[in-house]
């Protein structure tokens, strides 16, 4: 039977899979969840079409659009993903089988990456082709490294609130429905974050999507560098602390919820 | 008739109350109720905000806040019944019982719709009042057509209703992602019924999808009863007197009415033969 390094990887490739492969199976999700956040990003186009604004307004609202994908799929399937297991018994089967729950989060965060990547590109694509948006992007490598980073520190975010949304109950549908339009605000999807001020869109940078979005915006847009909040290497560096706080505090809490659930009895208990 | 809509409605409605407030903490829920739609309508905000030449003062602003505001309701009225249908379904798994007990489905979704409607009252009250102290929207409470107001919410609610029982009807008979049937229409109808941006800005060969809603008619009642003479920035429909919009909506929402009834009936002897009244699709 394989154990460590072996079996830690093997666990991250067998959870991951279901997620890529899964979608491939099912087509349905072409349909609903591509469209249906595009039909949002339309409405926020037209929006600022009402108001005459320039296009690159309209190319922010269609980047948006596609990185809510990104933070849906780490609210839904990745936070409340531990929540829905217990749910539905699963959670004891992975807490008996011989594998790491670290390595289970592992796998649900980079199989929920690739699949969501998937459904961002065609979110883009189509507003890109109906919207007729024009990119200037300024550096490629600084555009790919603030998107690789974004991905680890919010899945990482994921990670660390997979382990938390076990302590809550049926509260959890709230929970999550309340992280969805709130943070669309502060961390700036529909517009540039500079429009908070400093001090809230510092604090709002606690999310990785506020430093991500405001970085790929300066960078991938004419007026972007006159919108930031930061300069991008900042961000970057902010990103970088994001990751690493995130995936370590995910080990911890993990840890801490398993010990507290075992001693109280409570982590498959479905009636919490 | 009366003692069986009694015995199902009011039952229906509580309960639906229920799961929606009492079983989440109440601070959560208050916080879900409120923090959620205002901050779905501050995004608006700030983008007005990021537009720097556009005024709060423009009839497009209260226009799109107000939208945003009421469409609260259709949100969540319209993917309400097909939640709680799911709900009953798959997680409480109470549907069947629901099936062999004495009561009337349809009767027991408007329930449930009506549940949801009034727990939407509160984020709607919340961001209407939001947008009167802090964000420059010109409702003033002296100036509002109360009885227009009442009488388009209530046909409003009717209408939304039939909605959400068409869908949570079809709702029964689906096993590949059933819980986003009600986001799309919801989506469809933010997109097409004028919500936050005047249908005329659509492509023309889409405009006529928004003049078979009964939300743009909705919507055009409301915001002429909440700001008055401010929504006549923009000409959508500024022939249409209140009478007719009324005469419109009332309209729609009679044959939503009826499609309604229809569509239960053909979904439900559909979800029967297929075996979905117990389904597990673990969506």
């Amino acid at each position: 039977m394989d154990s460590g390094w072996r079996l830690f990887l093997r666990t991250i490739v067998a959870r991951a899979y279901p997620r890529v492969i899964g979608q491939m199976r099912q087509r349905s999700w072409l349909f609903f969840e591509t469209l249906l956040p595009f039909v949002a990003v339309t409405a926020y186009v037209y929006v600022y079409r009402a108001m005459d604004a320039s296009q690159d307004f309209i190319g922010f609202a269609v980047m948006g659009g596609a990185m809510t994908a990104f933070w849906l799929n780490v609210i839904w399937s990745m936070s409340a993903q531990m929540y829905w297991e217990k749910d539905n018994g699963n959670l004891a089967l992975y807490i008996m089988a011989p594998n790491s729950m670290m390595a289970i989060l592992l796998g649900m965060a980079l199989g929920g990456m690739v699949s969501t990547s998937l459904r961002a590109a065609v979110i883009l694509i189509f507003g890109i082709w109906i919207f007729h948006i024009h990119f200037a992007v300024s550096s490629f490598s600084q555009l790919f490294a603030v998107f690789l980073l974004t991905m680890s520190s919010l899945y990482g975010l994921g990670m660390l609130s997979a382990s938390l949304f076990l302590l809550y109950g049926r509260d959890v549908w709230q929970i999550n429905a309340m992280m969805q339009e709130p943070i669309y605000l502060v961390s700036g999807f529909y517009f540039p974050e500079k429009n908070f001020g400093m001090a809230i869109s510092l604090a709002a940078s606690i999310i990785p999507m506020t430093l991500g979005m405001d970085a790929m915006r300066q960078l991938m847009f004419a007026s972007g560098p006159a919108i930031g909040f930061l300069p991008v290497r900042t961000e970057i560096i902010g990103l970088v602390i994001l990751s690493m706080v995130f995936v370590t505090a995910a080990k911890y809490w993990l840890d801490k919820v398993e010990r507290l659930a075992i001693l109280e009895g409570t982590l498959t208990d479905r009636r919490k | 008739m009366l003692k069986m809509f009694r015995s199902t409605f009011i039952p229906a409605a509580w309960l639906g109350w229920q799961v929606e407030s009492n079983w989440a903490h109440p601070i959560v829920f208050f916080l879900f109720s409120a923090l959620k739609p205002i901050s779905g309508v501050m995004i608006l905000v700030f983008m007005f905000r990021a537009v720097s030449h556009v005024s709060t003062s423009s009839p497009l602003y209260a226009y799109i806040y107000v939208g945003n505001a009421l469409y609260i309701y259709v949100a969540a009225t319209v993917a309400g019944v097909s939640y709680s249908i799911l709900d009953d379904r798959e997680r409480y798994r109470s549907l069947k019982y629901l099936y062999i007990a004495p009561v009337s489905v349809p009767v027991y979704m408007f329930g449930r719709a009506v549940a949801r409607f009034a727990t939407s009252t509160l984020a709607v009250a919340i961001t209407l009042a939001a947008g009167r102290l802090f964000f420059n929207v010109p409702i003033h409470p002296t100036h509002v057509d109360w009885p227009m107001f009442v009488a388009a919410l209530l046909l409003g609610l009717l209408c939304l209703a039939a909605i959400g029982i068409i869908l949570g009807s079809w709702t029964l008979t689906i096993r590949s992602e059933p819980h986003m049937l009600g986001e799309a229409v919801a989506a469809a109808m933010y997109l097409f019924s004028g919500a936050i941006f005047p249908i005329t800005l659509l492509p023309v060969s889409l405009q006529p999808i928004g003049y078979l809603m009964p939300m743009t008619y909705w919507l055009e009642l409301m915001r002429r009863a909440l700001l008055g003479a401010n929504v006549a920035g923009f000409p959508t429909l500024l022939s249409y007197s209140n009478s007719e919009l009324f005469g419109v909506l009332a309209a729609l929402t009679g044959s939503f009415g009826v499609m309604a009834w229809i569509a239960f009936r053909f979904f439900d002897r559909m979800a029967r033969d297929r075996g979905m009244i117990d389904a597990q699709s673990n969506f």
